[in-house]
């Protein structure tokens, strides 16, 4: 029989209570300690990969400035996909525009939303297109991911005038793109997203590069590049 | 055996990498052991992962638990577990970040592995420190081997055949792997059965 049994009765919950905010603190205390040893190298770690995620879009084009500081956020619900602000990255080499890249939304995936990452050169011309975020069936439409499939490095050096209007679909569709077996609806709803983003580009081009960086955006804080 | 009776070191290795497996025999932490197995390098660091969390939650048991009452004794050592498993996820995060993207959720999701509550609870809060961080270290031992096995054998069929890295391919093994281990059991247990009887027949004689 345990000894503390013959405690008396009213000291104990007392004594429960006691152990457990001990304990708590103990716990909350290590874990805040460790935290703050460890946030700064987690902090670089999730910028350094945002910048490589941004990096790879850009393919070999050069820029010489901080792509994560340089954002400005636009809204425009029919070419990029989403009703949410939605981030574009200004790349630049002394001083001069080398590339947008625009984090558009593909809306109309097999299984929802489709998050792209869309480098445009300042002259019009696609230099690459990232998959950020899906979540098309694993073997069908996953192909769109670069790490699956090189379907999605076919965009690089595309334009709005190569293929022409009109040649921006799935072959299916008359268009000039392949689709992936068994899945259709996918490569169609990224490459309708990847010409919206493009005419948008197109539209506002001058505004893109010339606007103000966004105030107190250096990216630290956000999730996703 | 009972947990209570004194235990050697050599039980206490025997029992966590074989006897009492985690993972072959208690079959405890099945969900990270089958959704991380998909190749050796993920399932050896969530096998890392484990064998540190259960070394500190098995030491911080046998330091305080003596001391807690039953009522808060388990409280306790899921705030113990808690804690540990959020340090060495920060830890991961800072220094591996490669390895923390891969394991995804399952790394925080030690803190719901049984194991580790279990070993805490009904071993090492009776026992003297060091023969609980040598359990920690034999039960995490063990059930790293089974979970490195995994991935490796997945990693290496998936070339070929896409099965062994789903979810079903991965049941699919690890049944094998518990039938390859009863099927060994069995084995020797009828070879010393026969030679029992054999000796049995001959002091008849």
């Amino acid at each position: 029989m345990d000894t503390r049994d013959a405690e008396p009765r009213r000291a104990r919950p007392l004594r429960a209570a006691l152990t457990l905010a001990v304990a708590a603190a103990v716990a909350v205390g290590t874990v805040a300690l460790v935290h703050e040893i460890a946030e700064p190298r987690i902090e670089a770690n999730e910028r350094a990969q945002r910048i490589a995620r941004l990096a790879a879009a850009l393919g070999t084009a050069e820029y010489d400035n901080d792509l994560l500081g340089d954002v400005i956020f636009v809204q425009d619900t029919e070419r990029l996909g989403t009703d949410d602000p939605v981030p574009i990255h200004r790349a630049r080499l002394a001083g001069r525009p080398v590339a947008a890249l625009i984090e558009a939304v593909a809306p109309g995936g097999y299984a929802g939303a489709i998050r792209l990452l869309v480098a445009v050169g300042a002259d019009g011309r696609l230099l690459g297109v990232r998959v950020l975020a899906h979540n098309e069936t694993p073997g069908l439409g996953d192909g769109i991911d670069e790490r699956k499939s090189d379907w999605i490095l076919g965009f690089a050096g595309r334009s709005l005038v190569d293929p022409a209007p009109g040649g921006w679909k799935v072959r299916k569709d008359g268009g000039e793109f392949d689709q992936f077996t068994g899945a259709t609806v996918t490569p169609r709803a990224v490459i309708g997203a990847v010409e919206d983003a493009l005419l948008y580009f197109d539209a506002h081009q001058q505004q893109i590069f010339a606007l103000p960086p966004a105030a107190g955006s250096d990216g630290t804080k956000r999730q996703e590049p | 055996m009972s947990y209570n009776s004194p235990m050697t070191a050599a039980d206490i290795l025997r029992n966590g990498l074989d006897r009492s497996n985690p993972g072959l025999v208690q079959l405890l932490g099945l969900c990270p052991l089958l959704a991380v197995s998909t190749s050796f390098e993920n399932a050896l660091g969530l096998a890392l992962a484990t064998f540190a969390v259960l070394l500190t939650s098995n030491a911080i048991a046998s330091l305080v638990g003596r001391w807690l009452l039953p009522e808060v004794r388990i409280a306790v050592f899921v705030l113990a577990i808690a804690g540990a498993v959020t340090s060495v996820q920060l830890a991961i995060a800072a220094w591996w970040p490669e390895l923390h993207d891969a394991l995804g959720i399952f790394l925080p999701l030690i803190v719901t592995n049984c194991l580790v509550l279990a070993r805490a609870e009904s071993f090492a809060s009776r026992q003297p420190l060091g023969l609980a961080l040598l359990d920690g270290a034999a039960m995490g031992l063990g059930f790293g081997l089974v979970l490195a096995a995994l991935g490796a054998v997945r990693e290496f069929l998936g070339h070929g055949l896409l099965l062994a890295l789903l979810p079903p391919g991965a049941f699919i093994l690890l049944g094998l792997m518990l039938a390859l281990r009863n099927w060994r059991i069995q084995a020797r247990a009828a070879s010393s059965a026969a030679a029992e009887s054999v000796i049995t027949d001959r002091s008849l004689a």
